[in-house]
């Protein structure tokens, strides 16, 4: 198996191959074999007498010290990795909460509200009474309404209950996994997976589906907010892979996940370019998106996107990254030792996540717009050490269209039925020139080829006219291959899908089709297409466990991906994941995730680790729900 | 003849060894293909407790070998490399090398009723177990070649030992 399918991953691995810089790929390889025990899900840590493991051949030990099985000790783990996504989806909403406050209390001058059409419409589908109320009141009580959303209440989470259809809302009441708290949902986890508390594996999984349910409403309010207070993406045009770093300019790298300091330094950039050019910098200040930052600020600002997940030290390797600036998730440790091999500057911000060897520059809201340029500045003087022998820019790079937030894909649909925008996108899944919709999700993983698993299933799923969706790293593989453009439609496309995209390509005035695949935005925007398949479910008076739309993590890493997996599986839609979670050491647990939670809730699991199968299997549940709607 | 060698500072009892093993001596060479295999896959060397330590026990190959000379059914035999290893077929479960074997390290597989135990995993250039373990605990040598190196440390410790005097 190759590292990578990506041009430019490659031809920068070589590199650091050739100066011995080691890599996650190399990493990895030294901690090959890794612990089967771990892989299946069966060592328990969580007392002092372990830890404990399960003999999963029978032959030793069949319980831990305290009489947990291996049942329990699967479930117990695979939920505090649910719990651990839900709270990093909490840190990043409940950041952008308390930004939204301080910008309605006039404490951050930084942040006016950008979007107040979403503002109102937000309001409305939270239930405030907006009318005859200031941007500012109104945004102070979405701010409040937000923050109320996170400790234990009386009622149901808001953004878990208002961002799903009613028939959601029933089924998760039935089985009483509706979460009256973001971070209490996290807490009872914990709880409940301590030491002699919740031993029923299937008890502990629906405590699960909670937990992930808070995940959800944790991701929607993610996105709600970033849109309301730096805007709602509209469709742009950009650049994506390395070599959209420049040789001429000031490299500043955004990466981690959070709009609320990385859309500051992209609205004050061009500011510095003048200083820039005077360092030496013709080409002024050029910013690059990492990850998931890097989507937030190339679906607001069109910022070109660098590279993402697995291969995000090999920005560094090219030598022309003057400083990296980031937040928080997804940031390996390991860029601090190989930045000490270069110039580039390594910035951390966020006062809970640092990086021995990196320089720390707090970031604090209130003052947002000086921060964001004294980190710029450091760049600027760190390109002032840039070393000509090191610079090695990749060519590689494609154009990309990114920008399809919901409202942005319903104002395109507009332009072909403006009454009824919905329409258009429901006839065509009902005439099969759309069989149906696939979301891809999660990051890259170096246990997995770069992307291989994300292109062969899109291949498999595109020529059989299923449209596709992408967030997070996941966009950004499509977005390095040439598959966020017209030209992709052409290639890849079945012929009915190719038809429709290229109708409301007209019609949106664009020189050709969409493109098969629509950028939706970062990891947490997984809350956008759950948001269309909601308005389609509600509109043809189905639920979404009935819509021929399904999701698929091929590549997942991280313990967000199996929190949103969770929730997808929860939303109802059959959920592929491409690698092999660590759950196989209960047979129960295996079998009520893939097959017996689809009773419960019309969703579950698809684990395979071929893309052909898998795109395969995903077809096969796209036309069984077809059936289920006569069509 | 390479064999298998333990090196006992270094254990820290994950058990490894004993899943590569099983994993290597079934017919899904993975482990999430092992799992559901019946008869479950058995591994053939054991990681035990003595007196604080933790010492994975593998068979030596012992030359004559206790469990060779014992096997009423001649189901034992010495390979081209040395190992002692269970033919096919001939083994009649009557559990006397497991009796007489000073480590304890010859198993039984339930389900056919014939004793299982190391075979230095004749298609793998090393062990499944040595090639497994994360600290180097279990080293593939040759006897020389292990006690050489025991012999060039145990040189360094006393020439440390007249340099601190």
């Amino acid at each position: 198996m190759g590292k990578s399918t990506d041009a430019a991953t490659k031809a920068m691995l070589q590199l650091a191959e050739c100066q011995e810089l080691s890599t996650i790929w190399d990493r990895f390889a030294k901690q090959t074999p890794q612990c089967g025990f771990g892989e299946l899900g069966i060592c328990c840590r969580n007392c002092l007498q372990g830890p404990c493991r399960i003999d999963p051949f029978g032959e030793g030990a069949t319980l831990g010290a305290c009489g947990a099985s291996a049942d329990t000790i699967v479930a117990r783990n695979l939920l505090r990795a649910i719990a651990a996504g839900t709270a990093a989806h909490s840190g990043h909403a409940k950041h952008l909460a308390h930004t939204l406050l301080k910008s309605a209390h006039g404490q951050a001058p930084d942040y006016p509200i950008r979007d107040e059409v979403k503002l109102r419409a937000l309001a409305a589908r939270l239930g405030l009474a907006a009318e005859g109320l200031d941007t500012k009141e109104l945004a102070r009580q979405v701010a409040e309404t937000a923050l109320q959303d996170f400790s234990e209440k009386e009622t149901p989470v808001t953004w878990a209950a208002v961002n799903v259809t009613q028939g959601r809302v029933a089924a998760f009441q039935k089985l009483g996994v509706v979460p009256t708290g973001i971070d209490s949902a996290v807490s009872e986890v914990m709880h409940r997976t301590h030491y002699g508390v919740d031993a029923d594996p299937v008890n502990l999984l629906l405590g699960g589906v909670k937990c992930a349910l808070a995940d959800f409403a944790s991701c929607a309010m993610g996105t709600d907010l970033a849109d309301v207070l730096f805007g709602t993406p509209q469709p742009v045009i950009s650049r994506a892979n390395l070599g959209v770093l420049k040789v001429d300019a000031v490299n500043v790298g955004l990466h981690g996940h959070n709009p609320v300091l990385s859309d500051l330094i992209a609205q004050v950039a061009r500011e510095l370019d003048d200083e820039a050019r005077a360092a030496g910098a013709p080409g002024g200040v050029n910013l690059v998106g990492l990850c998931c930052t890097g989507n937030e600020v190339l679906m607001r600002h069109g910022i070109p996107s660098a590279t993402h997940s697995v291969s995000q030290e090999l920005a560094i390797v090219s030598g022309v990254l003057d400083a990296l600036v980031v937040d928080y998730q997804c940031i390996m440790p390991a860029l601090a030792t190989l930045a000490q091999c270069f110039h580039t500057r390594l910035i951390t911000t966020m006062p809970l996540a640092k990086i021995p060897g990196a320089l720390h520059v707090e970031f604090k809201e209130e003052k947002a717009r000086q921060t964001a340029l004294d980190i710029l500045r450091l760049g600027i003087e760190a390109f002032k050490r840039r070393d000509p022998k090191k610079v090695n820019i990749p060519a590689q790079q494609c154009e990309i269209l990114a920008g399809f937030s919901t409202e942005a894909i319903v104002a395109a649909l507009a332009k072909v039925n403006p009454e009824d925008p919905l329409k258009p996108l429901i006839d065509q899944i009902v005439a099969g020139n759309i069989l149906g919709v696939c979301l891809f999700a999660g990051c890259n993983n170096v246990r997995v080829s770069q992307d291989e698993n994300f292109l062969t299933m899109a291949k498999e799923l595109a020529r059989e006219n299923v449209l596709l969706l992408a967030t997070g790293c996941g966009a950004g593989a499509f977005a390095r291959h040439g598959w966020l453009t017209s030209e992709a439609t052409h290639t890849y496309a079945g012929e009915g899908l190719k038809a429709v995209l290229t109708a409301v390509g007209q019609a949106a005035g664009l020189p050709g089709p969409l493109p098969p695949v629509l950028h939706m935005g970062s990891c947490v925007d997984n809350s956008r297409p759950v948001q269309v398949a909601v308005a389609v479910a509600n509109k043809l008076g189905v639920d979404v466990d009935q819509l021929p739309v399904v999701a698929s993590a091929p590549e997942a890493t991280t313990e967000k991906a199996i929190s949103i997996g969770t929730w997808a599986v929860a939303a109802g839609l059959p959920t592929h994941v491409g690698v092999i979670p660590p759950v196989l050491g209960s047979p129960l647990v295996a079998k009520v995730l893939t097959q017996d939670i689809k009773g419960l809730l019309g969703g579950y699991f698809i684990v395979e680790t071929d893309p052909r199968v898998a795109a395969a299997k995903l077809l096969e549940a796209i036309r069984e729900r077809r059936a289920g709607l006569g069509l | 003849m390479k064999e298998i060698f333990v090196n006992l500072d270094r254990c820290q009892g994950c058990r490894s060894c004993q899943l590569a093993c099983a994993v290597a001596h079934s017919r899904s060479q993975n482990l999430f293909g092992a799992l559901g295999e019946t008869p479950a896959p058995r591994y053939r060397l054991y990681v035990e407790r003595g007196l604080g330590l933790n010492v994975p026990l593998t068979c030596r190959h012992c030359d004559p070998a206790p469990c060779m000379e014992a096997c009423i059914a001649g189901a034992l035999y010495r390979d081209e490399r040395g190992a002692v290893r269970r033919r096919e077929g001939a083994c009649v479960g009557c559990w006397t090398c497991l009796m007489v074997c000073p480590y304890g390290v010859v198993g039984r597989e339930k389900e056919h009723k014939v004793a299982v135990k190391c075979d230095l995993c004749p298609d793998r250039e090393v062990p499944a177990c040595v090639a497994a373990c994360p600290t180097r605990a279990l080293l593939y040598r040759e006897a020389e070649g292990f006690a050489a190196g025991v012999r060039h440390h145990a040189a360094e410790v006393l020439a440390r030992s007249k340099e601190l005097a």
